[in-house]
């Protein structure tokens, strides 16, 4: 470890209220910021026009192992994560095997904490092997090294409204919450694989409905009232669905509900060349949908961006576009994305990116050490970014091990600089660390 | 024209040298030596990952009787992400410097897919609940050869638009050829945003089939009512579908009143007594037949287009 | 400058056959074709489209002035048996009908424009072959310009016209084009046997 001085940075307080200055790390903490009397041993690091945020955390990735070592790994995901200024990601539990015990929780844990790169959470499933009806062994995930808090049977949809409440029921006693994947399986067809509307009439995809998002979300918020517990609406990605999540949140309901990247800025229209690189789930939705949820962003009814990192090898996304797999990588690109789409643009503050990419997801996940304000005590998970910087993104330059990047050849204005997780650069202009 | 993969992709004039063409090709039919040379070394392959007797053997003898060497290829189903991906089977296919692949699919798609990966040229022979150029062309064909243009002719669509190929690629060739075009259908198997799309497009939407019939249409073109729809909540029995969509014998009687010259179209194969009577099907208007036969004649000249002419002008 | 200026523009076509001089050309062929027949019995025209047609139109009239027969006419469009199929785009084919005596046991009597490389008639030949077994085939042309890239030749000739190979031959007829019947020839090359298409030259 060597501790840091960060010269010409500029940073917030929690309030919002900006500052320029250096800032000093020592022994995984921020130790002083402004002016740094004592320099001695520190390496000193030129940050002259970069902004220094909390470290991102991300609710919902996939690393895909154990099971699917030859699309990401939890090495490689790693890498992708630190590179994007990350320094926490909640890793989905959808692996084979299922993460529903706490010994596969545990081992996800230590293979995070071999790389090294960020802290990887495991979530544990809700029902064991995500089939829906039996519930996971919550309690013991929780009890386990790896204190699971966040469990989702994320890729399907807790349907069945007796195991939602029972699972409800059971994580409330530790504070747990349930992320759902909130889409009613029995509102569309099992070969569904974009938004239903006219686009999908036309191109003879079979589609989800808004309101397979809409009635779920609305069944969980009574649900959650009902128990008392926390419910996380995870990739919402519909305007009729954040309506609900807007009219329990005035309710006082314990929902919170997160928004990729992806679904602010793509629309469904890119599904029209069959390109299965934008087959994901929820489905890519219209203009207005997006504009919903950039809206909901900015207001705050959704808390957090979350990637829904989904790495997959090529020979899985070359099939037609019914068969091919779901999902798209996004954990080296968020930052760029979304400070491209609401900062550059003057629509939200480097202070409200930092809400919504560290501290409100730090709370959700319930991870003390990540989220914190940049403030002397407080843990050195930091990312330095550049507001400035324009980047092309290119999917070969990509440190997971897929290539599978709907944002290959875009250009996004803002880039991660360097990622610090307890003091240690994890990443620097891209290059991850080695592990 | 370097591949045929929608409806969309021909123009007017397209589709009109396309016809003028088939018109020949079928003369050529008539003859004792129906083989052309036109064709000659060119490699077709018809890759069909689902059964289709009457579109495969139809591109395969338009294929021969141009001198074209043609080879059929079943492909296996790709339902599941495991396995040899569609890439690789096209890959593998593509390797052998084929000129064509004429693809059937139940995949949505596929046959745009496929024209990104391969050299060769591409037809869409069906893929998925998409679309089925060919027979859009063939259709259009055989009611032209009954009814002359279709400029401004009242045409029919009746059926399971949802799930229709048909449907998707004639209500773009029938508007390209400027026919008035209505579509049939209960509530149920209307295609998802048909109310914008018809709306872009031109398309008069209704769910009462007697009303149309009564208006006098030049052409009906009744859609088949896959078996496996039947229990899928589409709609409560197949009695109550025939009688609310299905082309009876009285609706027969109805349409012959309101324009003796009407004819009726089916893709195939049909449901007799289901979506269309046997007095229907087998009626002096029905062009069920003629359909088959022109089948080949517009192969021919889809094939004569995308393979004869000079290679993709630099 | 000035004094060019009555001379013609380079490339600006001269009249090498006049109206009269392919009806003349026209009338002789048709005394030819019935002399070698030795009468007008199992004849049948075939022109090929566009202007072979209407040759062969013009041509059965006369037969019928000379030996007051009535010779069918059909049309036989070569498209689909070209061997240059790839160096051009694609067209819809002409019409071909083949007159209700069909080609077998007849003598055909293939009528076009312009003979040039062959390659037209090599088409033609192909094409007869798959509609049956004519008993003799014979060719007639308005003109023929040379350049032969086949070993073919014409049987009934209107007017033989040396050409170089960097000039163009265009066949006028009235009934087709605009204009009256003429043949003219201009410089400006053109590629030996591209299809005749209506005012296009050869």
């Amino acid at each position: 470890m060597s501790d840091l001085l960060l010269t010409g940075v500029t940073w917030h307080d929690a309030d919002g209220t900006g500052h320029t200055g250096d800032v000093a790390v020592r022994e995984g903490l921020v130790t002083e910021v402004g002016r740094v009397e004592d320099t001695e041993g520190l390496t000193r690091h030129d940050a002259d026009g970069l902004t220094l945020l909390p470290g991102f955390v991300d609710l919902h990735t996939h690393l895909r192992e154990p099971g699917r070592e030859d699309a990401e790994t939890i090495a490689s995901g790693s890498r992708a994560a630190a590179a994007g200024g990350f320094t926490a990601v909640l890793a989905m539990a959808n692996t084979s095997p299922v993460t529903d015990t706490a010994e596969a929780a545990e081992r996800v844990l230590d293979l995070g904490r071999a790389a090294g790169l960020v802290d990887v959470v495991p979530v544990g499933a809700v029902t064991k092997g995500l089939d829906g009806h039996e519930l996971a062994e919550l309690g013991l995930m929780h009890r386990s090294r790896a204190r699971v808090r966040v469990f989702s049977d994320d890729g399907r949809c807790v349907a069945d409204a007796r195991v939602m409440r029972r699972a409800l029921e059971y994580v409330r006693a530790f504070g747990g919450v349930v992320s759902q994947h909130s889409q009613d399986p029995a509102l569309a067809g099992s070969q569904a694989c974009c938004h239903e509307g006219e686009l999908s009439g036309r191109l003879g995809l079979p589609g989800w409905p808004p309101v397979a998002e809409a009635a779920v979300i609305a069944r969980d918020a009574m649900l959650a009232r009902h128990t008392g517990s926390r419910v996380h609406v995870a990739h919402v990605s519909t305007a009729e669905g954040l309506d609900v999540v807007r009219w329990a949140k005035a309710q006082g309901i314990a929902m919170t509900a997160e928004v990729t990247p992806h679904h602010l800025a793509l629309g469904t229209e890119l599904v029209a060349g069959y390109d299965p690189v934008f087959k994901v789930n929820p489905p890519l939705r219209p203009t207005e949908d997006q504009q919903a949820l950039r809206d909901g962003l900015l207001d705050g009814t959704i808390d957090a961006v979350a990637t829904d990192h989904a790495p997959h090898a090529r020979h899985d996304k070359e099939h037609a576009f019914v068969d091919a797999a779901f999902g798209m990588l996004g954990l080296e690109t968020a930052f760029g994305v979304v400070h491209d789409l609401l900062v550059a643009s003057g629509a939200m503050s480097m202070a409200d990116l930092a809400r919504v990419m560290s501290t409100n997801p730090a709370r959700i996940a319930g991870l003390a050490g990540h989220g914190r304000p940049v403030a002397p005590g407080e843990p050195a998970n930091l990312v330095l970014v550049d507001p400035t910087a324009t980047v092309t993104v290119d999917r070969d330059a990509s440190h997971s091990l897929s290539r599978n990047t709907p944002w290959h050849g875009r250009t996004l204005t803002g880039a991660v600089h360097t990622t610090i997780l307890r003091g240690d650069v994890t990443a620097r202009e891209g290059e991850p660390a080695p592990c | 024209m370097r591949h045929l993969l929608s409806s969309a992709d021909l123009t007017r004039d397209d589709v009109r040298m396309l016809l003028a063409t088939a018109a020949e090709m079928h003369e050529v039919q008539r003859r004792d030596v129906k083989k052309l040379p036109t064709l000659r070394g060119r490699t077709i392959i018809n890759l069909f990952f689902e059964d289709s007797t009457r579109t495969r053997s139809s591109f395969e003898i338009a294929g021969k009787w141009m001198s074209a060497d043609t080879i059929n290829i079943t492909g296996k189903g790709s339902s599941t992400s495991k396995g040899e991906s569609l890439r690789d089977t096209v890959m593998t296919i593509d390797a052998m410097s084929v000129d064509c692949v004429v693809i059937r699919h139940m995949a949505s798609g596929s046959a745009h897919q496929v024209s990104q990966w391969v050299d060769a040229s591409v037809v869409n022979a069906g893929d998925g609940t998409h679309e089925h150029p060919t027979q859009a062309l063939l259709d259009a064909y055989t009611m032209e050869q009954r009814l002359g243009s279709l400029e401004g002719r009242k045409v029919a669509i009746v059926g399971d638009l949802t799930h229709s190929r048909v449907f998707r690629s004639n209500a773009i060739t029938l508007r390209t050829l400027g026919a008035d075009v209505t579509l049939v259908a209960p509530p149920t198997l209307m295609p998802s945003g048909i109310g914008t799309w018809a709306a872009a497009d031109g398309l008069t939407l209704t769910d009462d089939l007697d009303a149309v019939l009564a208006s006098g249409p030049e052409a009906v073109m009744m859609l088949r009512v896959q078996r496996e729809r039947m229990s899928g909540g589409f709609f409560p029995t197949p009695r109550e579908y025939t009688v609310g969509f299905g082309l009876t014998r009285d609706r027969l009687r109805a349409l012959t009143a309101a324009n003796p010259e009407a004819v009726i179209c089916h893709p195939g194969p049909m449901n007799r007594g289901l979506e269309i009577s046997a007095d229907a099907a087998d009626a002096a208007q029905s062009l069920v037949l003629d359909q088959v036969s022109a089948g080949v004649a517009v192969r021919m000249a889809v094939l004569y287009h995308l393979l004869a002419g000079e290679e993709a002008a630099a | 400058m000035r004094a060019d200026d009555t001379l013609p523009p380079a490339g600006a076509p001269r009249t090498v056959m006049s109206e009269t001089d392919v009806s003349r050309a026209l009338r002789r062929i048709a005394h030819e074709i019935v002399e070698r027949n030795k009468g007008a019995d199992d004849l049948l025209l075939l022109g090929i489209p566009t202007r072979g047609v209407e040759l062969a139109r013009r041509l059965a009239a006369l037969l019928h002035d000379v030996e007051g027969a009535d010779v069918p006419v059909g049309e036989l469009d070569i498209t689909m048996f070209r061997d240059d199929l790839r160096t051009q785009p694609t067209r819809a084919p002409l019409r071909t009908r083949i007159p209700a005596t069909g080609v077998d046991d007849q003598v055909v009597v293939l009528v076009d424009d312009v003979l040039y490389s062959g390659r037209t008639i090599r088409a033609a030949l192909d094409a007869v072959a798959d509609l049956g077994r004519p008993r003799a085939v014979r060719l007639a042309v308005l003109v023929d310009r040379g350049h032969r890239e086949l070993p073919i030749r014409a049987d009934h000739v209107g007017k033989n016209l040396p050409t170089a190979h960097t000039e163009r031959v265009m066949v006028r007829l009235s009934g087709v084009d605009e204009a009256g019947d003429s043949v003219t020839i201009a410089a400006g090359e053109t590629r030996a046997g591209r299809p005749s298409t209506p005012g296009g030259a050869r």
